[in-house]
């Protein structure tokens, strides 16, 4: 019982964490590829929840297409910027 | 108290946390990502309270609308993302115009 | 204005923000603890209602019996969102990638078993975990994955054959809602009899559309044609 509090507790945690930090991140890739680790995480969160329907659908879609998806637009916009301007400085310069 | 509760007060942080980083964040893919947050917040929240009567099967209508929900999700993270390639062609920015604050 | 003023200005804004956010975050932390102990759900009607469905996974149950309406639009949106990023603007050129061996014989083996793999969840979906939308995603990933490993489209199927696909579900989707509509006088009724074949048959539909619909949509634009 309480080890069950505290594996929820945890994965909780590692929920918000993971949002936090790919939501902070001043890199593009770093904040995707944390967005890709977070929707994993979600996954277990759903098998806690007795939803292994969503679980499935969150690890194949949530987490796999969407990283995808995300990624490949990331690479579109830095095929389209100037080379002086990578990700790493569109991600925390003001222009 | 059930630890259905415990994910749903998470889902409420998530959204809220999404929609900090929706408001300061000017660059549309980071708006991108908020917005996803928030959504899985929102799926949280939904499942969690569709599970929280101890000693029951959970509900498996807010499951279904869950995983509705996700799909739809990732059409409008496709179109979005779209949009965003498309706005990038037309003016040469990937942000929004107004001064961002910090960053 | 000057630099010192504004950022105050800023610092300000972004404190507010934060008050007015937490506030936000309490009230619905409020909300849900304040929610009666019992409270009467759907669950007791889904399970009353289990035998006339024809599947025994009470989520597919809701997906494609009760609550068909709401696949048959999901299907919809997903069509409309192609069609949003269709008119955005024709793919990228695809780089002609030369796969490195290692990664070529990957996806050679990996393919087959993931278009297995989503046979095998749509089938399932009837009494586990999967169905459609699971059976799709996995589909689309073997699709992103062929994509990846530099496969270019075959010139054949931008064309006809794709469009076919991408609304098939969607169509038998309807076409089966409204013979239904005109057997038994309700849009989408299954008879109990015939729920279960009538559901994987949709489902099947649905996965392809799914799966090809997601893959398109990772292209990002409307696949030249005539190419």
């Amino acid at each position: 019982m309480v080890l069950q509090w505290l594996f929820d507790g945890v994965l909780v945690l590692t929920l918000l964490w993971l949002a936090w930090r790919a939501l902070r991140s001043p890199d593009l890739f770093t904040a995707i590829v944390l967005f890709i680790a977070f929707g994993l995480v979600m996954a277990l969160a759903w098998v806690r929840l007795q939803a292994p329907d969503v679980a499935l659908a969150e690890a194949a879609i949530g987490a796999g297409l969407t990283g995808a998806l995300l990624l490949a637009a990331l690479a579109r916009l830095n095929v389209l910027a100037d080379s002086t301007n990578d990700d790493q400085t569109a991600g925390t310069e003001n222009e | 108290m059930n630890s259905s509760l415990l994910y749903a007060l998470a889902g409420v942080g998530l959204f809220t946390l999404g929609l900090y980083a929706l408001i300061v964040h000017t660059h549309l893919l980071r708006k991108i990502l908020a917005i996803n947050v928030m959504g899985s917040g929102v799926f949280l929240v939904l499942v969690a309270l569709g599970g929280r009567i101890p000693g029951t099967p959970p509900d498996p209508v807010p499951h279904a609308m869950v995983i509705t929900g996700i799909v739809v999700a990732v059409s409008a993270t496709a179109l979005a993302l779209a949009l965003m390639l498309r706005l990038r062609a037309e003016t040469g920015q990937e942000r929004l115009p107004e001064e961002p604050s910090g960053y | 204005m000057s630099v010192a003023d504004r950022n105050r200005l800023a610092l300000l804004f972004r404190w507010v923000l934060l008050l007015l956010l937490l506030a936000l975050a309490g009230g619905l932390a409020y909300a849900l603890l304040s929610l009666p102990d019992q409270a009467p759900g759907l669950s007791e009607r889904v399970t009353a209602n289990m035998e006339r469905s024809g599947v025994r996974n009470p989520v597919t149950a809701v997906l494609l019996n009760f609550r068909g309406y709401d696949t048959l639009l999901e299907m919809g949106v997903l069509l409309v969102a192609l069609l949003g990023v269709w008119s955005l603007g024709t793919a990228a050129q695809q780089r002609r990638v030369v796969p490195e061996p290692v990664l070529s014989f990957l996806v050679g083996g990996l393919v087959p078993v993931m278009i297995l793999m989503a046979g095998y969840l749509l089938w399932t979906g009837a009494h586990a975990p999967g169905g459609a939308f699971q059976a799709g995603s996995v589909l689309a990933a073997s699709g992103i994955l062929l994509l990846l490993s530099g496969k270019r489209l075959p010139a054949w199927l931008p064309g006809r054959s794709l469009r076919f696909v991408l609304v098939l579900g969607l169509g038998v989707f309807v076409a089966v809602g409204v013979t239904l509509m005109s057997a038994s006088g309700l849009f989408l009724q299954y008879p109990s009899s015939l729920a279960g074949g009538l559901i994987l048959f949709v489902e099947a539909a649905a996965t392809l559309s799914i799966g090809v619909t997601l893959s398109a949509l990772f292209l990002g634009g409307r696949p030249d044609q005539g190419e």
